[in-house]
């Protein structure tokens, strides 16, 4: 049993604990938003946030989640109201096919407001899309995280003397 | 995942000395960290490992500490946390700006210095820097720990003296003279597999260590003599093209890595004048 908080709803997980989260997400919670691309750490399709920190969910097993607050596409609007970045994802065309957009979206929430395209283009290196081309999803990113809060907390320090 | 679930299996210790245990009670088992690397291999069904032990809860093997003669860094310590770490900027920069380049956000999120080192990949984009460093990798098991220099760590292609009932809970690194510098060669500036990679330090005794270019990491220790003694750039090159023995592989020939890592040797050498 895995219990842990998927998009801010408690759940208890009865799966293998080396089962991928993806997999968990996508089968067990019916949480299709999270798409496989690469299944090999690639191309960042399945990028959800575990405790505020962005990871390919195909290399994260079960087991790794167990009291953790897992934040998937599905969880980012308000009510009906969409995320800024999901809305300027639609009306600058950051979204062509589909497949990379949830995990590229997942991934641009960690961009402050304000960020520059080199700045953008660093922070979604781990994000492929073989359809845009990129522009329209940086345009995406600039104008959705103008509206956004500001970025989450980047990883934890734990730095002490010794 | 093409690897069946049900051939899986994993222990989950609450803390180190339980880790420790398992490790000398039971068969042999695979340390899980951040699965960067062992995930790849279920997925494409090439793991040969069936039986695995998660560390990635075990808060003692995480943290970075400094003291005036030595960094340590936990084997836990993510590239993220590398890269965030003020201690490890001063300290040793090369080994920030080979972390940037590890995958992308998502990788350096998950991935471990530790597992970078126990993956024993030829191309690990940390290890040049930590061979170049001097570095000590601790590993402990039940009976006590024991301290291993980097540069005897790897016995060959993905080959390492940890015996499988140690664990890798830490690198200490000594405080370093002189300018470091750093570069990885790939096909594209993220998310690469490295054709090749340089660390080097220029201080009173010149050190270089390179990457993907043979078995394991390797320290160029007759390039890093005819630099020291000569000074001279084109004696470090004659050296290093005698000492370096790339093959041909998937990534690169073994022309291209020899004069890649005179051009590298080169950039370092004027870059660091």
């Amino acid at each position: 049993m895995i219990r842990c908080r998927i998009n801010g709803k408690k759940r208890q997980l009865t799966v293998h604990p080396m089962k991928r989260l993806l997999d968990v997400l996508r089968e067990d919670c019916a949480l299709t938003g999270t798409k496989e691309g690469c299944g090999e750490g690639e191309c960042g399709a399945c990028t959800v946030l575990i405790d505020g920190v962005a990871v390919n969910s195909c290399l994260v097993p079960a087991a790794q989640v167990e009291g953790a607050d897992v934040l998937t596409i599905e969880g980012i609007q308000k009510g009906s109201r969409l995320h800024p970045l999901q809305e300027a994802f639609a009306i600058e065309g950051g979204a062509q096919c589909g497949i990379c957009t949830p995990g590229m979206i997942m991934a641009a929430l960690a961009i402050r407001r304000g960020a520059k395209t080199a700045e953008i283009q660093d922070a979604l290196a781990g994000n492929l899309c073989r359809c845009t081309g990129y522009v329209a999803i940086y345009n995406a990113v600039k104008k959705g995280a103008a509206k956004s809060r500001g970025p989450r907390p980047p990883g934890r320090s734990r730095e002490r003397p010794l | 995942m093409r690897t069946q679930l049900s051939s899986l299996s994993l222990l989950r210790p609450r803390s180190l000395r339980d880790a420790l245990k398992m490790m000398q009670d039971e068969p042999k088992l695979t340390p899980l960290a951040g699965c960067t690397d062992v995930y790849v291999n279920l997925q494409f069904g090439t793991a040969s490992a069936t039986r695995f032990i998660d560390l990635w809860p075990l808060n003692e093997l995480r943290g970075i500490a400094v003291s005036r003669s030595a960094l340590r860094i936990g084997a836990l310590t993510t590239y993220t946390e590398l890269i965030a770490s003020s201690a490890v900027r001063r300290r040793l920069p090369m080994l920030v700006a080979a972390a940037r380049e590890i995958g992308g956000r998502q990788i350096q999120n998950r991935g471990t210095l530790g597992g970078n080192i126990a993956n024993a990949s030829p191309a690990g984009d940390s290890l040049p820097v930590l061979a170049a460093a001097d570095a000590v990798v601790i590993l402990a098991s039940a009976a006590g720990e024991r301290r291993v220099p980097f540069t005897s760590f790897y016995t060959g292609y993905r080959a390492c003296i940890r015996r499988d009932d140690e664990l890798i809970t830490a690198v200490e690194i000594p405080r370093l003279e002189g300018k470091q510098w750093w570069r990885k060669v790939g096909t594209r500036r993220a998310q690469a597999i490295s054709k090749l990679m340089l660390a080097a330090v220029r201080g009173p005794n010149v050190r270089l260590a390179i990457g993907s270019v043979g078995p394991t990491v390797l320290r160029l220790v007759r390039t890093e003599a005819a630099l020291t003694n000569s000074g001279s750039l084109d004696e470090g090159k004659r050296v290093l093209a005698e000492e370096v023995t790339p093959i041909d592989d998937l990534r690169s020939t073994a022309e291209y890595r020899r004069r890649v890592s005179l051009n590298l040797l080169e950039r370092f050498w004027t870059d660091t004048a």
